[in-house]
């Protein structure tokens, strides 16, 4: 009973900020503007919106696996170090996540733009300006620049727990040190792959700030579509089926990569 | 003369500026069940990682078969490990765990799956293929690993504290069992532990180590009869060491008496330390006894007493069937065939006095301890 009471600040707190607006949201994906009765127009709707729809997984999914591919090395590096040293990089990694993610997507506006840092040094070496801002390549470098700490921080987590004897005892048994990667580390740190990959793509797929800063017009991502649909547009009903659209292909996202884990039998602990 | 299969020749190797091994030589022959035994921290884990390819001395050189192979690494030697907490595989089952090293030599399918399901024959886990590693006890996880290592038919097996995790009863039986395994298979056997009962009850030869020295090898029964100094004779069992003076050949003087006994070559006059075992000495009737002293402290072992028995300020211990109390005076006496007598050293003064017995109960508590963390 006891430890029930200590959840309840909790419960209510899902319940007010986290129930009570997907209910809502919910309601309006599922009724007209105007009669307030139960129609599939809304979702409908969406069609028009489709070829976004694919972009948005597309350029989250490009960013989750660049972030894999550069978050893991340094996951290993960092699991491998002295503790010491390992407590002082991981806060090196999570420092950024202590500046607001806004700040950081303009200063890469500030870095990346026509007129920006980059392009005043190319062009002083005559070699620009380059255009790097408004493209699709932009957009996810935002997004792997801002999601990076969140894959290496479960990588490691993971890593760090593997027994290094498990490691040399794949060298004992012949292992190379390519074998040891794709034998015991990559299954190994499976559990954490998949979270890392959790926690990079579902903020990237439905982020909006980072492709109106970075991207152009033709890379709005649905995270746009959305909010213009709130803020714009004033078409709430929209808007509303449209996060709900979202939220389920995310969690088709994550309950095919939760397969991952569950079929491999891997208990680390 | 058996053929030597590994030589450690003048091996020296330091972590962050302390020395962990001094000049170590040690030449490991076929077929043979080499122990090497010493307290944590003594170097003998570090020994086993050179053989194995895991550290890379900083001198010295590692021979296999006469050829030096300082610089093959591991996964290209022909020698396996089994891990003092096992290592397996958590992703694997038992079948693939064991599999493992074979299945990187590209086997085909059926041979693997023969040699796998033979050695889980051997190692008593037969039906054990599909369980996971996690949900096997520790003793059948050590099986595993030894599986493992020995599927791979290397030449030489090294074994770091194999069965350091598990409890009395089930060591005795792997003790045994491991022992078979060696003789059956005929490979070679290195096989590390601080367990003095564990390495004179397997071992061909015992490697003793203290301080990253090598103190003393020998077979089991050298090793404990004819110690070479007072670590040894302590660690290898219990050991009353007095300072002595060795009169002449045959003759020993210690407690104020002169005994006879049947080491020589010591030179005149020349200060030794005189080793009697706690279960040599023979408590007989006061008035006709060589040594007298009263009786500290009296515990029941089961098979036998144990004995303090205060002589003048130095603590013996003595065991013995004959139940003394506290506080009586008692004597006894030392045949010379009891008697052993060896060089001073560094650790001559450091042992053999039982004033501190607790205190050496502690130590081997703790060397358990800081064994279990890592």
């Amino acid at each position: 009973m006891k430890t029930k009471l200590f959840a309840a600040p909790y419960i209510v707190w899902m319940a007010i900020f986290i129930l009570v607006p997907l209910g809502a949201c919910a309601y309006y994906a599922f009724t007209d503007p105007n009669t307030g009765s139960f129609t599939f127009a809304n979702i409908k709707a969406i069609e028009t919106y489709l070829p976004t729809f694919i972009d948005s997984l597309w350029l989250a999914a490009i960013a989750a696996a660049i972030c894999l591919v550069l978050a893991y090395p340094v996951a290993y590096t960092i699991a491998q170090a002295r503790p010491s040293r390992q407590r002082v990089l991981m806060l090196l990694v999570m420092l950024p996540m202590c500046m607001s993610f806004l700040l950081r997507t303009l200063a890469l506006v500030a870095i990346m733009e026509d007129t920006g840092i980059i392009n005043q040094l190319l062009s002083k070496i005559g070699l620009g300006p380059v255009t790097l801002m408004r493209t699709p390549a932009a957009v996810v470098f935002g997004m792997v620049y801002n999601y990076l700490p969140y894959m290496i921080m479960p990588l490691y987590s993971v890593m760090v727990k593997i027994n290094p004897s498990v490691i040399e005892a794949a060298q004992d048994l012949g292992c190379s040190s390519v074998k040891v990667l794709t034998r015991v580390m990559l299954p190994l740190s499976l559990p954490g792959i998949v979270s890392g990959i959790t926690m990079v793509f579902v903020p990237a797929v439905s982020t909006f700030y980072i492709s109106k800063k970075l991207g152009g017009t033709g890379t709005a991502m649905i995270g746009d579509i959305i909010e213009s649909q709130f803020k714009s547009t004033y078409n709430l009903n929209v808007g509303a089926a449209m996060s709900l659209v979202l939220m389920i292909l995310i969690f088709i996202c994550m309950g095919i990569m939760n397969k991952f884990t569950d079929s491999d039998d891997v208990s680390l602990y | 003369m058996k053929k030597e299969l590994i030589r450690l020749t003048d091996i020296v190797m330091s972590y962050d500026g302390e020395e962990v091994l001094k000049s170590v030589n040690l030449a490991v022959h076929d077929k043979e069940f080499v122990t090497l035994l010493g307290p944590s921290g003594c170097g003998k884990t570090t020994t086993l990682r050179i053989i194995g390819g895991f550290e890379t001395p900083d001198k010295g050189d590692v021979y296999f078969e006469g050829q030096r192979i300082n610089d093959v690494p591991a996964y290209k030697r022909k020698v396996n490990t089994v891990f003092q907490r096992y290592a397996l595989f958590p992703h694997l089952n038992v079948f693939e765990n064991v599999a493992f090293g074979l299945r990187l030599q590209k086997l085909p399918e059926q041979e693997i799956r023969t040699r796998v399901m033979e050695m889980l024959e051997l190692v008593n886990l037969r039906g054990f293929e599909r369980r996971t590693s996690t949900t096997l006890s520790g003793g059948q996880q050590q099986r595993v690993a030894i599986a493992r290592a020995l599927v791979c038919r290397p030449r030489l097996l090294l074994l770091d504290e194999p069965l350091g995790a598990l409890d009395l009863r089930l060591r005795k039986d792997m003790q045994a069992e491991l022992k078979r395994i060696q003789q059956q298979l005929e490979i070679t056997f290195v096989y590390v532990t601080h367990d003095q009962e564990e390495a004179l009850a397997m071992s061909d030869r015992v490697v003793v180590m203290d301080k990253g020295v090598i103190q003393q090898i020998g077979t089991p029964e050298d090793i404990y009869n004819e110690p070479e100094n007072a670590f040894v004779a302590d660690f290898i069992g219990e050991s009353n060491i007095i300072d002595g003076v060795m009169i002449d050949d045959y003759v020993v003087e210690f407690c104020g008496r002169r005994f006879q006994c049947v080491d020589k070559g010591f030179g005149r006059n020349t200060p030794v330390d005189v080793v009697i075992r706690p279960e040599d000495i023979d408590i007989i009737p006061y008035e006709s006894g060589h040594i007298k002293g009263t009786v500290v402290s009296a515990t029941f072992k089961g098979v036998h007493y144990e004995f303090i028995i205060d002589v003048d300020g130095f603590k013996w211990l003595i065991q013995s069937t004959d139940y003394q109390s506290v506080g009586s005076a008692v004597a006894f006496v030392i045949n010379p065939e009891d008697i052993h007598i060896m060089k001073k050293s560094e650790y001559s003064g450091v042992f053999g006095d039982y004033s501190s017995f607790s205190d050496e109960y502690d130590e081997d508590g703790r060397a358990a301890e800081e064994d279990h963390e890592d």
